[in-house]
């Protein structure tokens, strides 16, 4: 299965820039362009729990693929969720539940970044995305 | 200075990172290592069931870190000290013991400062009782109002429950008097000491209260461990609140006797090794120059507050008297200010600190806390503005649209 081409742009980002700071401006730069809903639209039933700070995440479906957005108000952890939503956006329900998040997290070169406490945040809006994919 | 006497500095110091936590746990000073090991390795009893010279020899010295830790906070008698698994136990253990002489309608004052651990057991007792939650109101500075505190109270006032130093702000509260107006009142008065004992002397007879609580893990001690300070004359009166072996007397089928205080606290095997770790970890502070580590914290502390100063945007919230600030930075979000910093090898903690109510007061969804202890130095807060300035680089720069 080819990287839709969101995802190739953002692996070509960040491995562009391995540094602290070019990692990290990446993922600021990435945290705009994170599909995303406004702060007023948030409600309680879309929070992902298990996060350092509160990530809000909603699903849609055109035909058969899915396409995800999510709301923070934290930038960096915006970046964070747009490295996964786009990866993520345009798949199938089928295709979704084949896609190797860690391996993911290890080729963008965040896996060793990442505190386990913000790990375990990503880990949590995984697993929504999969339960919300499955639902559809 | 003291740093030396800390092994676990030097490893962490070797991973690259800068731990600016101690408000959260401090690390351990070599004569804590050398205790447990000595305890360990020597052969171990358990204590109060004696029977043989062993197990005396263990009960002897488990019952002299009571003497130890009366001494420490100036109690009048050993015997007014109960060990417990920590502070959060030892707050509870108080919420259930009190719960007969709490009626409905009655006040419980409290300060939006406090820790969950002095606020939960409260808002449960206060629930089962049907009795009120009083707050009493903060200034800007961080500090319990004085002129505002001394009218809430009242002869519906039952007890008051207020922290020494704010985990969050770094402020030290007027305990003392808060103290004296509870008596004055009736009220009795509950005195979380976890932050404070850390950073300065204690002395439970000048505050006037009538319990004190702290916990061992962050005054250089073990974890498991926390210690109820009950002045003898109510502490004695207080019905046990958990069951089992050591705390009674006599048992039959139907019904039991209990153990006078302490003992009939401290149901079942206690943490043993830990109150000997905090034993040795109380000789060792015993040992140091107080008021040269005070006055070294003091220095340490100017020098936090006036680097966090000169960075643009950057608020410390209240105004701290000892070891540890708080800040926000406008338009940057504290998980993010965490991320970097953790990337960079420094531990602070971020968040809201267990403290949800006074976050709400201040207005602000978290915060960054660096915490000192005796052995923090000013090398390490060179790192950490370093570290700051990296990070504060990349997120207060304009978001390319
Ligand atoms: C002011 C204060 N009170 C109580 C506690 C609770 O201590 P423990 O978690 O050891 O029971 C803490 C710990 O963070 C604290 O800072």
């Amino acid at each position: 299965m080819s990287l839709p081409a969101a995802a190739q742009q953002v692996l070509n980002l960040l491995q562009q820039s391995p540094s602290f700071e070019g990692r990290n401006r990446a993922l600021l730069q990435l945290g705009n362009q994170l599909p995303s809903f406004a702060s007023e639209r948030r409600n309680e039933q879309d929070l992902v729990h298990g996060c350092d700070s509160q990530v809000w995440l909603r699903c849609a479906q055109q035909g058969t693929a899915l396409h995800f957005s999510a709301s923070s108000d934290a930038r960096l952890i915006r970046g964070l969720l747009a490295c996964l939503l786009l990866r993520a956006n345009g798949l199938t329900a089928a295709e979704l539940a084949h896609v190797d998040w860690p391996d993911w997290l290890t080729q963008l070169g965040l896996k060793q970044q990442l505190s386990p406490s913000r790990a375990n945040g990503l880990n949590a809006v995984v697993q929504r995305v999969l339960a919300l994919s499955r639902a559809t | 200075m003291w740093h030396n006497d800390f092994p676990a500095l030097a490893a962490l110091a070797a991973r690259g990172i800068t731990y600016l936590d101690s408000a959260a746990t401090a690390q351990k000073p070599a004569a804590l290592l050398l205790a447990l090991q000595t305890y360990l390795s020597q052969g171990v009893a358990n204590v109060h069931r004696a029977g043989y010279r062993l197990a005396d020899e263990v009960t002897t010295a488990f019952e002299a870190c009571r003497d130890e830790v009366a001494t420490f906070i100036g109690a009048a008698q050993r015997d007014e000290i109960v060990f417990t698994r920590s502070a959060t136990e030892a707050f509870n253990l108080l919420a259930y013991a009190l719960e007969p002489q709490i009626q409905a309608g009655d006040e419980l004052l409290l300060s939006p400062l406090e820790h969950h651990a002095n606020l939960l057991p409260w808002q449960q007792l206060a629930a089962r009782r049907s009795a009120t939650l009083v707050w009493l109101p903060i200034t800007a500075s961080g500090h319990i109002d004085m002129t505002a505190a001394s009218k809430l109270f009242n002869p519906r006032t039952k007890l008051l429950a207020v922290t020494q130093l704010s985990n969050v702000l770094g402020t030290v509260q007027p305990v003392r008097e808060l103290c004296a107006l509870a008596e004055q009142h009736g009220a009795l008065s509950v005195v979380d000491g976890a932050q404070g004992i850390v950073h300065g002397t204690v002395d439970v007879r000048a505050l006037g209260c009538d319990f004190y609580v702290f916990s061992a893990h962050k005054l250089y001690g073990p974890d498991g461990l926390g210690v109820l300070y009950g002045r003898h004359s109510l502490l004695s009166q207080l019905p046990p609140w958990q069951f089992g072996g050591e705390m009674v007397q006599q048992v039959s089928r139907a019904s039991a006797s209990f153990q006078a205080a302490p003992l009939r606290f401290e149901a079942g095997t206690p943490p043993i090794s830990a109150v000997l770790a905090l034993r040795a970890s109380l000789a060792y502070l015993r040992a140091l120059d107080r008021s040269a580590v005070a006055a070294h914290e003091a220095a340490l502390l100017q020098h936090l507050k006036d680097g966090l100063d000169q960075r643009a945007g950057v608020r410390r919230l209240g105004d701290s008297d000892a070891a540890l600030v708080s800040f926000v930075v406008d338009a940057v979000h504290h998980a993010d200010l965490a991320q970097l910093l953790d990337e960079q090898g420094i531990a602070v903690r971020s968040g809201q600190h267990c403290a949800h109510p006074l976050m709400a007061t201040l207005g602000v969804a978290g915060s960054t806390r660096v915490s000192l202890s005796l052995y923090s130095q000013d090398a390490d807060l060179e790192r950490f503005f370093t570290a700051l300035d990296n990070a504060l680089a990349l997120l207060q720069e304009e978001p390319t649209p």
